[in-house]
């Protein structure tokens, strides 16, 4: 059994668990407009931004020139999520600890600095740092080194639906026999360049209004907002962490990945079995689960073949959905595994966060989603669901710990 | 779930290997395949030379809106994945489509686009803020490389776990581990997995350049490539592919499929040591070493081939030497070791699934591919590296290693399937 | 005859190519042994792509492997600029 034990979050309305906590109950934004180039000329210029974050208050000066911005705040919340667990990676075997994370667009910004000085300036400019700064396995590779974990590791890229699939992949792990992994997704890339990329992905929203720009699930619906940020859990082996006494947010008791069939099949998109399986490998039935932490893709296609999935396993109005993500923007590897730390801080306070933004959620979709203040429940089963562009679903299954110990 | 994982089908494309017979005839007659780079000029650049491959979409049946849509690297996996189908005798169509998977490695995937759209919309490097008006509605597929893996799902059709695993230059071992994973815990029942990576371009040419990592035997492009030579100064960058169907054992003796070989273990560990740098020891990587073959039940004598990472840089090849001293004590004297990447070059992340490939048809072959351009003896590297000729040997068991920036290491046991049942 | 080189230039150069500032970096760093300041090879390898850029300082890299404190990069510096 595998359970969260540390959290670490990087987000554009908090850094550290308890400040981002607070945001997403009170509704503080992290989306504001993008200040740092000149977006003049740009459709789009609000994003979920990452701001009072000065690396040097928080790594050494030695890792700042090797690294990217997403490399900068994966580190910083690793280093939240060891503390936050209370574990001493001194005091574990090294091949006892392993990283898996996600990792969606790498060190971009540092790459596009590399870029410019290749081609202004040429080959001999290009940084030392280039040959690693920029690869998606950077961010494994740095908190590997940093924590001293020797163990089984690994990045996978999804798109959004990444951070899940790092967490059930440290799942893998510790039913392998690792005893502590650290796992997540930390994304960022706002540079001008990065900036276009994003745009080109034809679905970020044009609406120039912070508090309207992405509204999931609203009739009104047009777009989502990048953001930047994410989340770090520790995972340990349950019988581990009784042993240490450790404090346990949760059981990741359930995990699953599928993949859509091609649009030209038309046949429906494989969400909803995503969650089927996510449920049945937690041994629980869908009357169990207390709330949803919907994917939100805030395309009303998107939207609607969510409502329809959570329709189809849940009945209609069937169980509380959420999508705190309307206060970050869609961070892509980070997104799920920010939305896991959400989930996992809904089981222990029994607060549902809201959804931000939205007003009117179309009849047809039969979704109860949670508007304007925390709903208050009792939590003990969270099911949690990201997708990635192109087809990628998965869905994480959480419970509370001490029901079942 | 104690279900055993076996590759019934393979596709890959090296330097000068259009196919797997054309691969297996450069390996076995000790060619190779590196040259001066054609792709741009290589003038400026310290480290010239490359395995370049020449790919040509059409002939490979690409259609020209799949090739503006596909990155070179996405290109390549995908016509290896048609291969590998077809080379497994399976009717894709048969199978349940939520039951196959996919498992694509690749370590800079869309790098070549990248560098391309860059191009375009800086103005060849003039500007620093860029005007969307030249923007490429594929750019989000390069910012975001997973499409690699979901391009593989459409082109096999599946609807089961689709992973990308991008772990540096050792994702071609672990996508391939990951898929044996994913049938073992029983997730899917036949997972297409593999890597590809096409990064002769002038940015990544450049950042192995600033680290000294890349060879500048510019004078001798077909020689540059010199693992385990004391002449050897670094590896040679280089373009490939190879993807692989995986499918659970009974359900391949069943069909009559043939098996090319079990996946008997695979494991991978970090050094956390340093970004680029290793250990001269090889502690970690003889872990990965002891583990995977400890999953395999198998002591380090039945090991019968190494097929080493051997990239030809100096502390490389002094650190794998180690390793294999470390995890395979004296056997490690007694077993021949080779390195292809003399021949192909290092592909980067799809290396590693380059060599599952020759390791296949070194089983399949009952013979060792050389290491060449081993002419002088490094005193830090004095096992049997079978140098420059191809060596008839009894194989049943084969390690393939692969080590990686990042600290990553890992090391996967291939095993001739016995012809009696399980 | 060009300006040489002072340790405190030097320092710069290194702070901004590895990081380090006046706080890790304290006082006379000439004689520290680089590892001990927590510069590797890679830091000492951009340190020279810099010199030899932006200072016309060409270092070889056999060298450069091989040089272990400032001090004695500094002296490595000072003669180049000297000739």
């Amino acid at each position: 059994m595998s359970v969260i034990t540390g959290l670490g979050v990087v987000a554009p309305n908090g850094i550290g668990v308890k400040e981002f906590w607070a945001a997403t109950l009170a509704g503080r934004t992290g989306i504001a407009e993008l200040d740092r180039f000149d977006t003049t000329g740009y459709p789009a210029r609000l994003a979920g931004l990452i701001r009072d974050f000065d690396p040097i208050d928080h790594l050494p000066s030695r890792l700042l020139p090797q690294t990217d911005t997403s490399t900068r705040l994966a580190l910083t919340a690793t280093q939240h999520a060891l503390a936050d667990a209370e574990v001493d990676p001194a005091g574990i075997a090294d091949y006892d600890m392993g990283v898996a994370t996600a990792n969606a667009s790498g060190g971009f910004e540092f790459t596009h600095r590399e870029f410019h000085k290749l081609w202004s300036r040429g080959p001999a400019h290009v940084s030392v740092y280039e040959s690693f700064a920029w690869f998606y396995a950077v961010n494994t590779g740095q908190i590997s080194i940093r924590h001293g974990m020797r163990g089984p590791s690994s990045a996978l890229v999804a798109e959004q639906a990444g951070g899940l699939d790092a967490l059930g992949q440290a799942r893998r792990m510790i039913r392998g026999g690792t005893r502590l992994m650290v796992g997540g997704g930390v994304d960022s890339a706002f540079d001008p360049w990065g900036w276009l990329a994003h745009l080109s992905s034809g679905r970020v929203s044009l609406d120039p209004d912070p508090a309207t720009a992405y509204r999931p699930f609203d009739a009104q619906a047009s777009g989502y907002l990048p953001g930047e940020g994410g989340a770090i859990c520790v995972l340990e082996d349950a019988a581990a962490a009784r042993a240490r006494g450790a404090r346990v947010y949760g059981e990741l008791a359930g995990y699953a990945a599928t993949f859509d069939p091609h649009p030209d099949t038309g046949r429906p998109p494989a969400l909803g079995r995503a969650a089927r399986l996510a449920l049945a490998d937690a041994g629980v039935a869908t009357a169990d689960v207390d709330v949803v932490f919907a994917d939100a893709a805030g395309v009303a296609d998107l939207d609607r073949a969510e409502a329809a999935a959570l329709r189809e396993l849940f009945g209609a109005r069937g169980v509380p959905v959420t999508a705190p993500k309307a206060l970050t923007g869609r961070l892509f590897s980070g997104g799920g595994a920010l939305d896991v730390v959400s989930a996992l801080l809904c089981l222990r306070d029994g607060l549902i966060p809201p959804t931000f933004g939205t007003a009117t959620v179309p009849a047809g979709y039969g979704l109860d989603l949670v508007l304007g203040e925390p709903r208050q429940v009792a939590v003990d089963t969270v099911l949690v669901l990201a997708r990635g562009r192109w087809g990628f679903n998965a869905a994480v299954v959480l419970r509370t710990f001490q029901n079942r110990s | 779930m104690n279900r055993r994982v076996v590759i019934t089908g393979m596709g890959v494309r090296a330097p000068r290997s259009p196919g797997k017979k054309e691969f297996w005839e450069l390996l076995s007659a000790g060619r190779t395949a590196t040259r001066r780079i054609s792709f741009f000029d290589p003038s400026p650049y310290r480290s010239q030379v490359a395995g370049e491959v020449d790919f040509d979409a059409a002939s490979e049946g690409l259609s020209p809106r799949e090739v503006r849509r596909m990155d070179r690297a996405t290109q390549f996996a995908v016509v290896c994945a048609r291969d590998a189908v077809a080379d497994s005798g399976l009717d894709l169509g048969a199978l349940p489509a939520d039951r196959v998977g996919v498992s694509l490695g690749s370590a800079v995937a869309a790098a070549t686009s990248l560098e391309r759209e860059y191009l375009v919309l800086s103005d060849s490097g003039r500007r620093w803020e860029m005007s969307p008006d030249h923007l490429s509605p594929h750019m989000f597929d390069y910012l975001v490389p997973s499409v690699m893996s979901a391009e593989i799902a459409w082109t096999v059709g599946a609807e089961g776990p689709v992973a990308m695993l991008s772990d540096g230059c050792t994702s071609g071992l672990d996508a391939v581990g990951h898929a044996a994973a994913l049938i073992r815990e029983g997730s899917a029942d036949m997972v297409v997995a593999g890597a590809a990576d096409t990064p002769i371009t002038p940015i990544v040419v450049a950042c192995f350049d600033a680290i000294r990592a890349t060879s500048t035997h510019n004078d001798d492009p077909e020689h540059a490539s010199r693992p385990f030579d004391a002449s050897r100064n670094g590896f040679v960058l280089a373009e490939g592919a190879a993807m692989f169907v995986l499918e659970e054992l009974s359900a391949a003796r069943a069909r009559g499929a043939h098996c090319y070989a079990e996946v008997g273990g695979f494991a991978t560990r970090c050094n956390a040591y340093h970004m680029t740098g290793l250990k001269p020891d090889g502690r970690e990587l003889a872990e990965a070493i002891r583990v995977a073959l400890d999953q395999a039940r198998l002591a380090p004598e039945a090991v019968d081939y190494v097929n080493a990472h051997g990239s030809g840089t100096k502390q490389n090849d002094r650190h794998e030497t180690a390793a294999f001293k470390r995890s395979l004590g004296e056997h490690a004297y007694r077993t021949p070791v080779s390195s292809i990447k003399s021949m192909v070059g290092h592909s980067l992340g799809a290396i590693g699934s380059v060599e599952i490939a020759a390791s296949l048809l070194a089983i399949e072959n009952q013979a060792v591919p050389p290491t060449a351009n081993l002419h002088t003896a490094d005193p830090d590297c004095d096992l049997d590296y079978v140098p420059n000729e191809a060596r008839d040997h009894h194989i049943d068991t084969v390690l393939t290693v692969g080590s990686g920036f990042g600290g990553f290491q890992s090391a996967m046991v291939l095993t001739r399937p016995r012809r009696t049942a399980a | 005859m060009a300006k040489m080189m002072t340790i405190d230039e030097l320092r710069a150069i290194l702070v901004d190519c590895a990081g380090g500032d006046d706080a890790v970096l304290p006082g006379d760093i000439s004689a520290v042994p680089f590892d001990e300041l927590g510069y590797d090879s890679l830091a000492l390898i951009e340190t020279a792509a810099r010199l030899r850029l932006d200072h016309d300082v060409l270092i070889p890299d056999e060298e450069i492997a091989e040089v272990r404190t400032a001090g004695e990069l500094l002296g490595k510096i000072n003669d180049r600029i000297a000739v």
